[in-house]
């Protein structure tokens, strides 16, 4: 669970701790696919994967953003978190183990607040970046 | 080639109720493990009204709409050669359970790279909680493979 982080604190290159989600299952797509709302076949059919030429089932890229939500949220408190923004670069397939990272790139203030921007990436263990983005977050 | 007279196109606004046993079994199915995202006695006792929406579920909740990708059909677009290319949310207000939010949703822009082999759509979509207050501004680019 987040604890508190202090603007002070903080300095740009820092990391912040590392969150390793997987390796992701079938089942995992098809829960997601449940909660979410996204009922593309892509995710969780894989005859359909197969004739929509992407070889078989790819993990939701907002399955993997959650799990980039929760490096943050791990991070700091969410109420903290101003802006989320991720490009979806590569594919990840079942069996891929999802490992998320963050790295500060700077510290401004902005809205009365003080705030810091944090770029963050999700990889496989195969090596591919799959989504790269950044958040904004405001810390006390 | 996607239908560019569709750019300012506005959706017929959506209201859905978030539920506190959608978001348990969202938190389940992400992982969650912070109890203000599955346990109502845990989110209040943290200070919130309510069990608290994680930060990319009032992107997803629109997706209960009738045609949750209308966005690639009303541009003509194949849903079978539809990838998600880009999402950005900017917050402004938590979202918890009993929330009753309405997406207002509209085509930004639609474009091409790579000589027409990729074209995307970019939405812009307000999430407007029951007391009028916006939540959340959220982006989403959906890329369309030609090739």
């Amino acid at each position: 669970m987040a604890t508190q982080v202090n603007y002070d604190d903080v300095n740009v290159g820092d990391e912040i701790p590392t969150l390793v989600v997987g390796p992701v299952t079938r089942h995992d797509l098809a829960l997601y696919c449940g909660a979410s709302g996204d009922h593309n076949p892509i995710h969780t059919d894989s005859d359909f994967a197969k004739k929509a030429g992407l070889g078989d089932v790819i993990v939701h890229g907002m399955l993997q953003m959650a799990y980039l939500g929760r490096l943050l949220t791990d991070w700091v408190p969410q109420d903290r978190l101003r802006e989320f923004n991720s490009r979806f670069t590569a594919m990840a397939r079942p069996h891929d183990t999802i490992t998320c990272t963050g790295k500060i790139t700077e510290k401004f203030e902005e809205g009365g607040e003080k705030r810091v921007r944090v770029e963050i990436a999700a990889a496989t263990d195969k090596g591919d970046t799959t989504l790269q983005g950044s958040a904004v977050v405001a810390l006390g | 080639m996607l239908d560019k007279s569709k750019i300012g196109h506005e959706f017929e606004p959506v209201t859905f109720r978030v539920d506190e046993g959608r978001l348990r079994f969202f938190a389940k199915a992400i992982g969650e493990t912070n109890p203000i995202h599955f346990d109502e006695a845990a989110a209040k006792a943290a200070g919130h009204p309510g069990v608290v929406a994680p930060p990319t579920f009032v992107g997803c909740l629109e997706m209960d709409k009738p045609d949750p990708f209308e966005m690639v059909s009303v541009v003509g677009g194949d849903l079978s050669k539809a990838l998600h290319g880009n999402q950005t949310f900017v917050y402004h207000h938590p979202v918890y359970a009993g929330d009753h939010i309405t997406y207002k949703s509209r085509i930004k822009n639609i474009y091409d790279k790579k000589g027409g082999a990729l074209e995307f759509i970019d939405v812009e979509t307000d999430a407007i909680n029951q007391d009028g207050t916006l939540t959340a501004v959220i982006g989403q680019s959906v890329v369309i493979r030609n090739s």
